[in-house]
């Protein structure tokens, strides 16, 4: 039903998603608005732009701190998850189509299991003893990896799914090509389009992963989430500003997964 | 035969390490929460399950966890109903543009979204002044039950367009035309052919916002600095608070959420099988 039409309904139409348009964008606009204003109190517009908010936090070492830890918890993350999902995705399509139905069980688990339950397990097992990591950003990779795994797989799945596979490896293997060089050399390339949409789109969620952050580390290794929470009783404005931060680079991600995911259409 | 064979254990090798990780990073903290959820200073037994069953203050936070998601997801559903069959409908230019922010916005939930609502809708909220002012509103208290619902329906819109748009697919225009000219009116058309084919994908997405609410716990922690009373708030404060540490109870309540959270996977897993997408 992909119809636009002209008139009194394509009129209606119209006006529907801009509303929807103008819902979504409000707080965002009244975010920006508000990190841009000298002053805003008590009335409807505020009384003077300015950029110092900006300033401010991009001069402050421990929102540059955080903002680096959080990078650099989120790619170790999509590391681990590309190293641990890959041979697995290759080995179930390849070797045992029929794991999976169990990976499609086993991958509902994140989803249905929130954040909030498994750090509750979490904080036990890893609190003390030989693998004791809350507190460290290795429990973070770990927990980041299973957050990312339904969406990678599913998404590396349908791509594979795509490519045909075993022909392609069949036709490698006839050239004389090994195993390990025809998953690297021809199905990898293949693969590159679905792997980079799904490694953005989970970067941005990553990114605003909030729960086993708080729970599990805190302060001792404060990401962008934390760090934004810690500072709650500090300037409306500075945070204003910090929230737009944020979001303008989630953006940035986001819109690049957008554009590769049509070129490969 | 022989390197075949050696082939396919090589390739269960390759899974040992995604398998070590996915234990211990999900089924051994799910299955710690469901063994002490069984234990209590009283020893093995039901008893955690019996205090949160017989207290009156974790009977609230439930209450409210199933109210909270359930407003937000049914306000978010019409909302995200009307805006993606109107998608649907509008130059493509427009859609897109609209459907990519809305994609966005489904990035933006947890504290940032907290801090925007308050700036918006706080007590000194730009909003909350304008609507007072206009003689809208008498007040407006985000951090109420109404505050949340209205928050957490602002980050189920993004979702429910996302799950739901594709769904309008299966409706296909001739049949509007015929059931005009068969003389149905528009709502008959609705009420007799649009509905129930959609049913099964509006239950599906219904159940899955559900899912979300009930989960979120950053938004609501970082609005009332985990103050307001609901499941997640509960569990959590009860592991890492400064008062009241009882992992054992928490695990209780915790899988009380997770059997919540286990039937409605169940009912959207039942669900998925009959929709638009196998009848094809």
């Amino acid at each position: 039903m992909s119809r636009a039409e002209s008139g009194r309904g394509g009129l209606y139409h119209r006006v529907v998603v801009w509303l929807l348009f103008l819902i979504l964008l409000l707080p965002l606009a009244g975010t920006l608005l508000y990190s841009l204003s000298t002053s805003w109190s008590a009335t409807i517009l505020p009384d003077g732009l300015t950029l110092k908010w900006y300033l401010a936090l991009w001069s402050d070492t421990r929102f540059l701190t955080a903002f680096g830890q959080s990078l650099l918890v989120c790619f170790g993350a999509l590391a681990l998850s590309v190293v641990l999902i890959l041979p697995l995705l290759f080995v179930v399509n390849y070797h045992f189509p029929r794991l999976d139905a169990l990976m499609n069980i086993l991958i509902l688990l994140p989803f249905a299991v929130p954040p909030v339950v498994s750090s509750v397990g979490l904080l036990q097992v890893y609190g003390s003893g030989p693998l004791a990591m809350v507190g460290t950003p290795w429990i973070l990779i770990g927990c980041y990896f299973t957050v990312a795994l339904p969406f990678m797989y599913r998404a590396i799945t349908n791509n594979l799914q795509a490519i045909n596979l075993r022909d392609l490896m069949d036709a490698a293997q006839l050239l004389g090509a090994s195993t390990w060089k025809a998953a690297f050399l021809v199905v990898l390339p293949n693969l590159r389009n679905g792997l980079m949409v799904s490694l953005f789109l989970s970067f941005s969620f990553l990114f605003g992963e909030f729960v086993f952050a708080n729970l599990l580390v805190g302060t001792r290794y404060e990401t962008l989430q934390v760090y934004l929470n810690n500072m709650r009783n500090s300037s409306g404005h500075f945070n204003s500003a910090l929230v737009i931060s944020y979001f303008f680079f989630v953006l940035l991600f986001t819109w690049a997964a957008n554009r590769l995911n049509k070129d490969k259409a | 035969m022989k390197s075949s064979n050696r082939g396919r254990w090589l390739a269960l090798l390759c899974l040992l390490p995604f398998a070590l990780f996915f234990i211990a990073f999900q089924i051994a903290p799910l299955a710690w929460v469901a063994l002490n959820s069984l234990n209590s200073p009283e020893g093995w037994g039901l008893a955690n399950y019996s205090k949160v069953f017989g207290s009156r203050f974790y009977l609230q936070a439930i209450k409210h966890s199933l109210q909270i998601a359930f407003w937000s997801s049914l306000i978010g559903i019409v909302v995200a109903v009307i805006g993606s069959y109107s998608l649907h409908r509008v130059d493509s230019k427009l859609r897109d543009f609209v459907m990519a922010f809305s994609n966005m916005t489904s990035n933006f939930a947890g504290v940032p979204l907290a801090f925007a609502f308050i700036i918006l809708l706080g007590f000194n909220g730009a909003l909350t002044i304008l609507l007072k002012q206009a003689g809208v509103i008498e007040d407006f208290n985000l951090y109420s039950k109404t505050g949340l619902i209205v928050l957490y329906t602002y980050f189920q819109i993004p979702l429910g367009v996302l799950l739901l748009y594709p769904a309008f697919d299966a409706l296909r225009e001739d049949w509007r035309e015929s059931a005009a000219l068969l003389g149905a009116s528009p709502w008959q058309f609705w009420r007799h052919i649009g509905l129930p084919v959609l049913t099964p994908a509006l239950l599906g997405t219904f159940v899955i916002l559900l899912a979300n609410a009930l989960g979120a716990y950053a938004t609501v922690y970082a609005l009332t600095t985990g103050n307001f009373n609901v499941m997640t708030i509960r569990i959590a404060a009860m592991v890492a608070g400064d008062i009241a540490l009882n992992p054992n109870l928490a695990s209780a309540l915790a899988m009380v959420l997770v059997g919540l959270m286990a039937l409605i996977t169940v009912v959207h897993q039942w669900l998925l099988k009959r929709s638009y997408h196998v009848a094809r």
